[in-house]
């Protein structure tokens, strides 16, 4: 037997239309949980509270790696010649005066840092976010001939000079970022929060 | 006694119809050769999967202060564990493997031509899952190379522009591939992308027996039917190309065995060397290298270099990746020759196809080794080349000189 037309289709169509409205919101609603569960948890997040750190033993021309959200961190105090030979080679770096914004704008100076011999990077290549490896010695390496001292990413080849700025033509499109930072006193160095005078 | 439970099961559930329709009276064209069986090769690889995995499922610990520790339990601790380990790890290799030799027959035989366009998507959807599956598989034992090789996949959805940084936040649900990533790519590879996947393979079986399996020959079987409309070029899939599988399944355990025992790591390249320590989430290993199944695609996310306006090298070098994936998919609607067989194609269609194969191996190679400038050249080149065959795929199908197929499948 076939089902009879239905006797009132307009009223019929109103309903089929409300009910899958109701239904889509329903969907909707139930989805969000599900998409905020994957946002970074409370915990995450206070993991994530600023990091404080004693840089009273950081040496010249050392370089010290501390964490930060899970972020290292690379905090290098540079020596009398390295700072000399910081603006030598600006011709090939690709953004040698930090237009970009990839510091805050206490950073964006041309030691891109706010105590002139200590520079505070994140550890992050803007590539692909491996961490790259700390070549402090210039002159000839395996990768660049006339190497001025800075870092080197193992994973594609960006290269960044001493405080962080990218060279023309590696993968890495921008300078490395400066996390937002401050220091409490003379030797300790707070990591992740903005400075109240700045 | 016995046919009486048969009817009373078929009063209840379609037992014998199902058992003639997909075996005994399956039309299996004759004449198949070594390419038909890397499908049935899959299917026993995922049940080496299915229960090696449930089993690795009872010690594994997706912790980022256990995970690396727990796999060293399993291979030490664990009565057998590491042949099951060591099942898993070269299972997906050979997944891999065979799935990538399953892709290219049906690109020799044409077997994605009409009607088995839907079949052949069905079948890109499990090589897609299979990609999820090994990266989030690879990232659970914890290792350097899984938690780099996490970091920088994962970092690829960064570059999208205006959301990247919002939309990596929200996958890695913290602000660095942490504890929080691992317990999520944990759940979608042993709940999620499982499920997925053997969906998948039953729904692309279930098509496959829907339009039937092609031939080397690419001839349509269906055209010539005896008087029961059973195709003539034929003969019934159980037992004749069953007793030809499992000859063909016990040759394959016996070299799967044979890595499992004597060859495990296949030299780093089944199971990488950087992978036996643990991840140190501030020290980078001197060379990333992502599992071999993914290097042809890794060399080309890499050979883009160069910014085009305001897109980035990097955001680029994603979409190039992804799209040399997606563009298989299209293949049923590129291809315009008549004939199916590469038999019967033409010069451009043979010499594309030898491209084809050329830069997928020079692409795999190249994602392995250390890029400079030389090399990134050569990835670029090659990665023309293979997106050449699928674009280029719509005039050479079409102007070039076939030869005409035969009527019935003759074998020799």
């Amino acid at each position: 037997m076939q089902p009879k037309p239905p006797s009132n289709p307009g009223r019929r169509k109103f309903l089929i239309a409300a009910t899958s409205i109701v239904g889509a919101g329903a969907v909707i609603g139930a989805a969000i949980p599900f998409l905020a569960a994957f946002n970074p948890s409370e915990r995450a997040k206070a993991a994530g509270a600023p990091a404080k750190v004693d840089i009273s033993k950081l040496g010249k021309g050392e370089m010290m790696i501390v964490e930060w959200r899970g972020i290292p961190i690379y905090i290098i105090r540079h020596t009398e010649q390295s700072l000399l030979i910081l603006n030598r080679n600006l011709s090939r770096l690709s953004d040698p005066h930090s237009e970009e914004n990839q510091q805050p704008d206490y950073a964006k100076n041309p030691n891109r840092s706010i105590r002139e011999d200590v520079v505070v990077l994140e550890a992050v290549c803007t590539h692909l976010s491996c961490a790259p490896k700390f070549y402090p010695e210039s002159g000839t390496t395996n990768f660049d001939s006339d190497w001025q001292g800075g870092f080197f990413c193992p994973c594609h080849g960006s290269k960044f000079d001493l405080i962080g700025r990218v060279y023309s033509g590696v993968p890495a499109p921008t300078n490395l970022s400066i996390p937002p930072h401050y220091y409490e006193s003379e030797h300790v160095l707070v990591i992740g929060e903005d400075g109240e005078i700045t | 006694m016995f046919t009486k439970l048969l009817n009373w099961v078929d009063d209840r559930f379609p037992f014998t119809d199902t058992w003639e329709r997909h075996l005994s009276k399956y039309p299996a064209p004759i004449g198949q050769n070594f390419w038909y069986l890397a499908g049935v090769l899959m299917v026993v690889v995922l049940v080496i999967q299915l229960i090696s995995g449930i089993w690795l499922l009872m010690s594994y610990e997706a912790t980022v202060e256990e995970a690396f520790a727990s796999i060293q339990y399993i291979m030490r601790d664990v009565d057998y564990g590491w042949i099951i380990r060591y099942m898993h790890t070269t299972g997906s290799s050979m997944f891999f493997l065979l799935i990538y030799l399953h892709m290219f027959r049906g690109l020799l035989y044409g077997s994605y031509q009409k009607p088995r366009e839907l079949l052949w998507i069905l079948g890109w959807f499990t090589y897609i899952i299979l990609v999820a599956e090994g990266f989030t598989g690879y990232v659970l034992p914890w290792g350097q190379m899984s938690f780099w090789a996490a970091q920088v996949i994962m970092s690829l959805f960064g570059s999208i522009p205006f959301i990247g940084e919002e939309l990596l936040t929200w996958i890695r649900g913290d602000y660095m591939i942490s504890g929080i990533t691992l317990g999520r790519l944990f759940a979608f590879h042993v709940v999620l992308l499982p499920l997925a996947l053997i969906a998948v393979v039953f729904v692309h079986i279930i098509a496959l027996h829907e339009v039937g399996s092609n031939n080397p020959e690419g001839i349509d079987v269906k055209k010539h039917v005896d008087e029961d409309g059973v195709p003539l070029d034929t003969v019934p899939f159980f037992p004749y190309d069953v007793m030809k599988d499992i000859f063909a399944i016990g040759v394959f355990l016996i070299i799967f065995c044979f890595i499992i025992f004597f060859f495990p790591d296949g030299g780093g390249y089944l199971i990488e060397y950087v992978n036996y320590e643990e991840a140190n989430n501030l020290i980078t290993p001197e060379h990333i290298v992502p599992a071999w199944y993914y290097t042809p695609y890794y060399a080309m996310l890499r050979a883009i270099t160069f910014p085009i306006g305001p897109l980035t090298a990097k955001f680029l070098g994603f979409v190039i990746m992804t799209a040399g994936m997606v563009i298989i998919a299209f293949v049923p609607w590129l291809d315009r020759s008549p004939v199916k067989s590469i038999r019967y194609k033409g010069m451009y269609s043979k010499l594309a196809l030898c491209g084809l194969v050329v830069s997928f191996f020079v692409l795999g190679y190249l994602g392995m080794i250390r890029p400079n400038p030389l090399r990134t050249a050569l990835a670029q080149v090659f990665t023309a080349l293979y997106f050449a065959y699928f674009l280029l795929m719509p005039f050479y199908t079409k102007y070039e000189k076939c030869k005409t197929v035969p009527d019935r499948i003759k074998l020799q």
